[in-house]
């Protein structure tokens, strides 16, 4: 969930509070945004893909904040990571930051293949293993999912 | 509007020709395809156009089938396998056309992935660059963007037809009414507020809106496709097609993608997922593929994540990744209410993959075909029928706006948590029975008519009111429809009915506030008119 924004790092420009999907932010009387609506954070980070400046802090965890130095974090290396691993603004042009998303499909397909290779070598091991005893019946054939 | 908030700045009026609801790739598909059409476009979205919705959050692969050979024609038919006899193979051929054609004219928005042999890859796409771009083309389209603005409830005229709708800008406190020749909901799936990365803003509110306005839904037992993350966060899936699992004694489970270890599992006990078997390539690569995937991770102190095993959970998806949604009645996405078009999950997508989920491409390639074929069919009706913007209409909003008995307060939480604790949990969502089904139904009952009779609220609250109605009306609707189905049909299982009946091959409809009604689609009623 949204944690904090640095405020040393923060210049006020409320992209966040117009981006966050869920409304959780807004404009605070000190020019630095708050965490008006912490409770309807989805965790997406989408705050920090948006902010130039890397001073925001989601924390990992949908369900509970969990609180941060803030010290810590601004020197942790964590702040920026979302938006320099997605290749975006400064980040841009970094070839070691380019796009590989299509590389999603043959890894999804090929992880598949393996899992499904890797559960029926082991069934089949059981199967001959204990070939007297009861065990076998994995689960239930679905369809659909 | 159905109340004034004192002392709040003036509702804003506006006219269009058209009005898109939602802000997702539908939603924009819609607006900018309208726009081109020459309308003029108003696009409302609850949260903002660009981060909003499961596509923003995702990394959208699209059906993507070469028109050489036979290969469409084999594609077309493992669908309609997978569809159990409730998909149709002129709207598949539509859409995997439609998505062949357009996607690649999107260049001059989006930098496309290149792949290792220098070829561009345009079927795969990043969800936050998608969504900018596509956002940005829609503003050179000329298409008007009002973010943080979610409609609350549609108008109508008195003949039946769509008239517009009223919503609420959230970070202005501000009411505003569009007037329109016609309206396309994308406001995307029914996700149950269960925590699915991304699906905050998809509560089915166009699914509520649409009901309210006397439209019919299609599909709606087709609703619990379930994504597996960390226990405490949902995350993109990439590497879970490589994980093993194994439960709390450290027994490995047999999970195959045809099987329902993992769930009987996780009703069970805590499982367990380990990532050893995930190669060094995709481990160096997966930032750049998926660049959240591992952000959760690091910052919950896991640093060795591909070898050390971590508990996990199913997060529901309702019907983002189900199938159900309005029905769809013609070849432009027209619903069974005049000017009235749905779009994107919204919509139902059991005419492109039936009753088995489509989550991946096909609903992709859906959202884009579906908002380009909706928003030019708006255009062309409200160019034709005008708008009609001074008459009388009637606005259809019910629970959170227009109580129907006294005025009380009503503690939406616990409401939700009480339609959550049916909907949401695998031992009655996906191993279902008549008498779970039944049970769960009484309490879903109980909670619409408690927000229905009771609640009212104003401004940014009644967006979190209409939420929580949305919520709880779709998961009746799901449930209504499930019950009705007292067969087994591709993820729809029912434990008291397990085998397929050849004579429930039909699409089964559903609607009604007060009376939920089913009742099997007759017959397909579009004629399609060109591919």
């Amino acid at each position: 969930m949204f944690e904090l924004i640095i405020r040393d790092r923060c210049n006020g420009c409320n992209r966040c509070v117009e981006v966050c999907p869920t409304n959780v932010l807004e404009p605070g009387p000190e020019g630095i945004p708050v965490g008006a609506r912490v409770e309807q954070c989805q965790t997406c980070f989408m705050c920090e893909l948006y902010c130039k400046e890397d001073a925001i802090y989601v924390g990992p965890d949908r369900d509970k904040r969990e609180p941060v130095n803030e010290a810590q974090i601004a020197a942790s290396g964590l702040l920026g990571q979302y938006r320099r691993d997605s290749g975006w603004d400064e980040w841009a042009s970094n070839p070691q930051y380019d796009n590989q998303i299509w590389q999603l499909g043959p890894y999804i397909q090929a992880g598949g293949k393996r899992s499904v290779e890797r559960v029926k070598l082991r069934i089949a091991e059981q199967a001959k293993r204990s070939e007297t005893s009861d065990q076998g019946v994995p689960g239930q054939p679905k369809q659909g999912l | 509007m159905a109340q004034t908030s004192a002392g709040g700045p003036e509702p804003l009026r506006i006219e269009a020709d058209v009005l898109v609801a939602g802000g997702g790739m539908a939603a924009c598909w819609a607006g900018i395809s309208a726009a081109r059409a020459g309308a003029k476009v108003v696009l409302v979205d609850k949260g903002y156009v660009g981060t909003s919705g499961v596509t923003a959050t995702g990394g959208p692969g699209h059906w993507w089938v070469s028109p050489e050979g036979d290969a469409r024609k084999q594609a077309i038919d493992k669908r309609l396998l997978t569809g159990y006899g409730l998909a149709d193979p002129t709207w598949m051929e539509r859409i995997i056309e439609t998505t062949w054609r357009v996607l690649p004219t999107l260049a001059s928005y989006y930098q496309f992935s290149v792949n290792d042999k220098g070829e561009t890859v345009y079927n795969a796409l990043r969800g936050p660059e998608y969504l900018r771009a596509l956002r940005n083309a829609a503003v050179d389209a000329g298409v008007t963007i009002l973010d943080q603005s979610p409609v609350l409830e549609l108008l109508l005229h008195d003949d039946g037809s769509v008239a517009g709708a009223n919503g609420v800008q959230r970070q202005q406190h501000r009411e505003y009414s569009v007037r329109a020749g016609a309206v396309v909901l994308a406001t995307g799936g029914a996700g149950f507020l269960g925590g699915l990365l991304g699906s905050s803003t998809n509560t089915g509110d166009g699914h509520l809106m649409a009901l309210e306005a006397g439209a019919e839904l299609s599909g709606m037992e087709f609703s619990n496709q379930y994504s597996i993350s960390p226990r405490w966060n949902s995350t993109r899936t990439l590497i879970y097609s490589w994980a093993r699992y194994f439960d709390a004694d450290g027994k490995e489970l047999d999970v195959l993608p045809d099987n329902d270890v993992l769930e009987r599992a996780l009703i069970a006990g805590p499982v367990f997922a380990l990532l050893n078997e995930c190669p060094a390539g995709l481990r160096k690569t997966l930032p750049q593929i998926q660049p959240m995937t591992l952000l959760p991770f690091v910052r919950k102190g896991i640093t060795d994540v591909y070898e050390k095993p971590f508990e996990v959970k199913l997060f529901a998806e309702g019907t983002i990744r189900g199938t159900g949604g309005l029905r769809i009645v013609g070849d432009q996405c027209e619903t069974t209410i005049a000017g009235l078009y749905a779009a994107g999950d919204t919509a139902t997508r059991e005419l492109i993959v039936g009753a088995t989920s489509g989550g991946g491409s096909p609903n992709s390639a859906w959202a884009l075909t579906s908002g380009l074929l909706s928003g030019a069919g708006a255009a062309a009706l409200a160019q034709s029928r005008g708008r009609r913007a001074d008459s009388k209409v009637r606005a259809q909003g019910t629970a959170g706006l227009r109580p129907r008995g006294s005025v009380k307060p009503v503690d939406r939480r616990r409401v939700l948590e009480a339609a959550q604790n049916e909907i949401l949990p695998l031992d009655k969502n996906v191993f279902r029975s008549g008498r779970k089904l039944r049970d769960s139904l009484g309490v879903l009952e109980a909670a619409w008519r408690e927000l229905r009779d009771h609640d009212l609220a104003q401004g940014a609250d009644a967006v979190i009111a209409r939420e929580t109605a949305s919520v709880v009306a779709t998961a009746r609707l799901s449930y209504t429809a499930a019950l009705a189905r007292d067969e087994s049909r591709g993820m729809h299982q029912r434990e008291d009915a397990p085998e397929q009946k050849p004579e429930q091959a039909r699409r089964l409809l559903v609607g009604g506030l007060d009376e939920v009604w089913t009742r099997p689609e007759a017959q397909a009623q579009w004629k399609p008119t060109h591919v």
